[in-house]
């Protein structure tokens, strides 16, 4: 409702508080802050492992031995060994607390490349339009296609051959992560940019006589990339998978070069049927949880962008509450 | 003018709406808001009530709260009493019983109301019934219903209804796609109808056609009517008594005539002063011939033609045939049109937004038909544009002063501090504070971004301004206070201005020339207060004769003349 005069303008909120996460966690109320906390908990938590790997990891991703000798193989959780050890004799607490890290790698390289090329080609496949977004239109359905992780398979074998260091390793990931989500960002963008290509705000700057470029950079870019974190964080719990299939299924990164959470749960396949649980149990579940917790994140982020989808909390319950008599006009 | 000539229907004054202490809040991001503050109203049979009032006066929101239409995040106090009912405290089931038998609601926008997936019989049988169980279990048969349905499509005037019974939505034109919809409100023969703004999205032609019909029905079936508009046209024409609105609270109630003769409360008078009133403050008052013709002439159009291609199998669409004009410096010319009939893609296309495809549009002298986006580029300085929905023709993300700021830096080369100064400058030409530069779009009125957007469109000084429905966003109040800024300026900086409306008594007060747009065509042109008041062309003068007047007095004579009009 506007007020009689003047608008009551509320000053700026600090800027922090407008910031993507922050803000809607203010904005949520019951279940929905519920698991928006939850996922944002559960995140904190990974990235933290992630950055204080080598502060909270007790040996190396790759250590097999230290002064008192050889690390046992197979042996189940001890005081030495919190979550035991693997068949190679790795710690299995050191290997899921650094597989953190490797994890956080891929995310970063792999949405970065994607996010650029994705949102540059999204702005100009929509807003120029014409031949050009014929030819991408195509490309990028080509690419949805593909089963994805076979995508993944395919370029990681041609980036990297097969075998790997650890950068040559994360980016051979990143890379073919990249190459499938590309299209999802392009896709995304490129909807937006056709939406707002016939808005009167950017008319408006056509008939000032704004450039192409201008157009797309100042009026187009911002308001297209809205739902990028949105996509950014629901994407980045699907690169964890597909890194993780990736190392599953042998493309990994050598355990030599950095600890992958993919490539332990297929050494520990063998352990399953011998009653060795440890080696499987918790690469899995760091697994599970961090991509829970994204998921949780991005899926409330969605809700509270969607005004029809947001709770909110009400002013009074006083539906139904009747009035004294008496008091008609 | 007394209360004893208000025409009132015969017979017993039932009570067949009672509105006692209504409240309505919504919860909202911005916390609670109140939109209905302690509203009391009654509506008897057979009578007319109109709720008036600007948006965000809660007229729109008391009407669904009459059939219980209220979205969830809204909590509501008080009572509405339907034949002893109260539709507040009632359960789903019970309202559901309620609606449509008892109360029945016409929309603003028939085109989406309707479903487009079914025939108009079987939405309306639809409605029927649903209701089925009322009638002492017998049920009503799909033969019955369908007789039944023929039967209130003949009521609202469809022509031939056993055959157009099973025509699909699109297949009516939208003024009779606004009958189908009384139809489908009228099948149960409620007692009470709400109608919400039932002829906004309407003609004015087709306008004066539904006011026609749903007078009919207070005539000859007593239906009673809660009129929902901020039209003070519509209110004078069709209206036995007015509750006026403002934030929620009922400011005044009077019948008609005494409304408008002698309105009691400041607001209601500042309301009907805001009305533009055809005929009255014409700016071409006295002109015999054409104004301002000494300057040159920044536009002219020699048998343009734009046709839109057509789909695979369907043939182009000519939007705009043979239309031949010219705009001089200084002059404001008016264009006018019902929708659909090209004045807005006119205006596209001298602005180069729309591409001319035949005959001949030079704008400043640059030949628009087959032109090139990079050679019209440097004349877009000379062009200002202002867009109809002011909200939308801002960028949300940049605040104010730098969307004004946008044609500055664009075209000249100027520095930071030059930039902001001129920014405030023009901020303060159409009379908003310099400080508003540091805003967002959105925490500025609907008044005040038009105002903004104007000084956007004269921040190069141009020689030509196209404003296309400026106006027809807004309140009448700021529309007012908008067109008597916009008349202003343009006598200060003496540009030349394209005027585009549907509203004859907008472009009359504004422009010295108006060419008068009909299916593409340039049916008439000429002073604007003679083509007003003495038009030529067929079209025109059924244009103007529908049009309502804010005065009942006036309107009942020109109902009259209308429909001799139409009759002869």
């Amino acid at each position: 409702m506007t007020a009689q005069t003047l608008p009551e303008i509320e000053r700026h909120d600090p800027l922090w508080t407008r910031l993507p996460v922050v803000s809607h966690v203010r904005a949520s109320v019951g279940v929905q802050r519920g698991m928006l906390i939850v996922g944002l908990v559960l995140t904190l938590v990974f990235l933290l492992l992630a950055l204080l790997a080598p502060v909270i990891a007790p040996y190396g991703f790759s250590q097999i031995s230290d002064a008192s000798g050889d690390f046992p193989t197979q042996e189940p959780p001890s005081s030495k060994h919190i979550w035991g050890t693997t068949v190679g004799g790795f710690d299995v607490f050191s290997r899921v607390v650094w597989g953190a890290q490797t994890a956080v790698l891929v995310i970063v390289v792999a949405v970065a490349l994607s996010i650029f090329a994705g949102v540059a080609l999204g702005l100009a496949s929509g807003y120029i339009g014409g031949w050009l977004d014929r030819v991408l239109v195509v490309i990028a359905d080509a690419i949805y296609a593909f089963p994805s992780l076979l995508v993944a398979i395919v370029m990681s074998i041609v980036i990297s051959h097969g075998q790997s260091s650890l950068w040559g390793g994360v980016l051979a990931a990143a890379i073919s992560i990249t190459v499938v989500f590309i299209p999802q960002y392009f896709r995304v963008v490129r909807a937006e940019a056709i939406r707002l290509k016939a808005e009167p705000f950017v008319e408006s700057a056509k008939v000032i006589g704004a450039s192409s470029w201008r157009i797309m950079a100042r009026h187009i870019f911002r308001n297209a990339t809205r739902s990028i974190p949105l996509i950014f964080t629901l994407n980045a719990s699907e690169a964890i998978l597909t890194l993780a299939g990736l190392g599953f299924l042998g493309f990994g990164i050598e355990p030599t070069s950095a600890s992958e959470w993919g490539f332990d749960l297929n050494k520990a396949l063998s352990d399953v049927t011998a009653g060795i649980w440890w080696t499987g149990i918790f690469p899995g579940l760091a697994i599970v949880l961090t991509v829970l917790g994204l998921t949780l994140v991005g899926e409330s982020m969605n809700d509270l962008a969607d005004a029809r989808l947001r709770t909110r909390r009400h002013g009074g319950k006083n539906r139904g509450k009747k009035r004294p008599e008496g008091s008609k006009a | 003018m007394s209360e004893e000539l208000d025409v009132r229907p015969a017979g017993p004054a039932e009570i067949v709406l009672d509105i006692d202490d209504l409240e309505v809040s919504f919860a909202t991001d911005a916390g609670e808001v109140h939109a209905v503050r302690g509203v009391s109203l009654d509506v008897k049979a057979g009578e007319v009530v109109a709720v008036v009032g600007e948006s965000g006066s809660g007229k729109t929101v008391t009407a669904k709260t009459i059939l219980g239409l209220l979205p969830e995040t809204a909590t509501s106090s008080g009572a509405v009493v339907i034949k002893g009912q109260n539709v507040i405290s009632l359960s789903p089931a019970k309202l559901r019983e309620l609606r449509g038998r008892d109360v029945a609601m016409v929309f603003q926008e028939p085109s989406t109301a309707l479903n487009p997936v079914f025939t108009v019989g079987w939405q309306i049988c639809e409605g029927i019934r649903a209701h089925r169980a009322r009638t002492g279990n017998h049920r009503i048969s799909r033969k019955e219903a369908r007789e039944r349905a023929i039967e209130s499509l003949r009521k609202v005037g469809i022509p031939d209804p056993e055959k157009r019974v099973d025509y699909y939505p699109h297949q009516f034109s939208g003024g009779q796609k606004q009958r189908v919809v009384i139809a489908a409100a009228l099948a149960l023969d409620p007692e009470l109808i709400v109608a919400d703004e039932p002829t906004t999205a309407l003609d004015v032609t087709v306008q004066a056609e539904i006011l026609e019909l749903l007078r009919d029905l207070r005539d000859l079936y007593g239906t009673s009517i809660v009129l929902i508009t901020h039209n003070m046209g519509v209110v004078a024409d069709l209206a036995d008594r007015v509750v006026v609105m403002y934030q929620g609270e009922v400011v005044e109630e009077a019948p008609v005539r005494r409304l408008f003769a002698e309105p009691r409360e400041d607001y209601t008078r500042r309301l009907l002063a805001a009305v533009p009133h055809l005929g009255r403050e014409s700016a071409s008052e006295g002109a015999t011939q054409r104004l301002r013709q000494g300057g040159e002439v920044l536009v002219a159009a020699e048998g343009l033609e734009i046709v839109y291609p057509g789909r695979l199998g369907s043939p182009p669409f000519r939007a705009v045939e043979g239309v031949s004009f010219t705009v001089s410096a200084g002059e404001v010319f008016g264009l006018v049109g019902e929708s659909g009939s090209g004045k807005t893609t006119i205006g596209r296309a001298i602005a180069g937004l729309n591409r001319a495809t035949g005959g001949s549009l030079k704008v400043l002298g640059h030949e628009m038909v087959g032109f090139r986006e990079r050679a019209f580029r440097p004349l877009r300085k000379e062009i200002g544009f202002v867009f109809q929905d002011p909200a939308a023709s801002f960028n949300p993300q940049l605040t104010v002063g730098e969307c004004v700021a946008e044609p500055l830096i664009v075209h000249l080369d100027l520095q930071t501090a030059q930039v902001r100064r001129r920014v405030g400058e023009l901020l303060e030409s159409v009379q908003l504070p310099a400080s508003y530069a540091s805003r967002y779009p959105h925490e500025l009125s609907g008044g005040q971004r038009q105002r903004a957007s104007l000084a956007r469109a004269l921040a190069l000084e141009p020689r030509l301004l196209i404003a296309d429905e400026p106006t027809s966003a807004l309140d009448v109040s700021v529309q007012a206070k908008v067109l008597e800024l916009f008349r202003e300026i343009q006598a200060e900086l003496g540009f030349a201005a394209l005027f585009i409306s549907h509203d004859l008594a907008v472009v009359d007060q504004l422009s010295h020339w108006v060419g008068v747009l009909y299916k593409g065509r340039l049916v008439e042109q000429g002073v604007s207060s003679r083509v007003m008041g003495d038009p030529q062309d067929e079209y025109t003068k059924r244009l103007i004769a529908s049009l309502p007047v804010p005065d009942p007095v006036e309107q009942a004579e020109r109902r009259k003349a209308h429909r001799a009009l139409l009759g002869g």
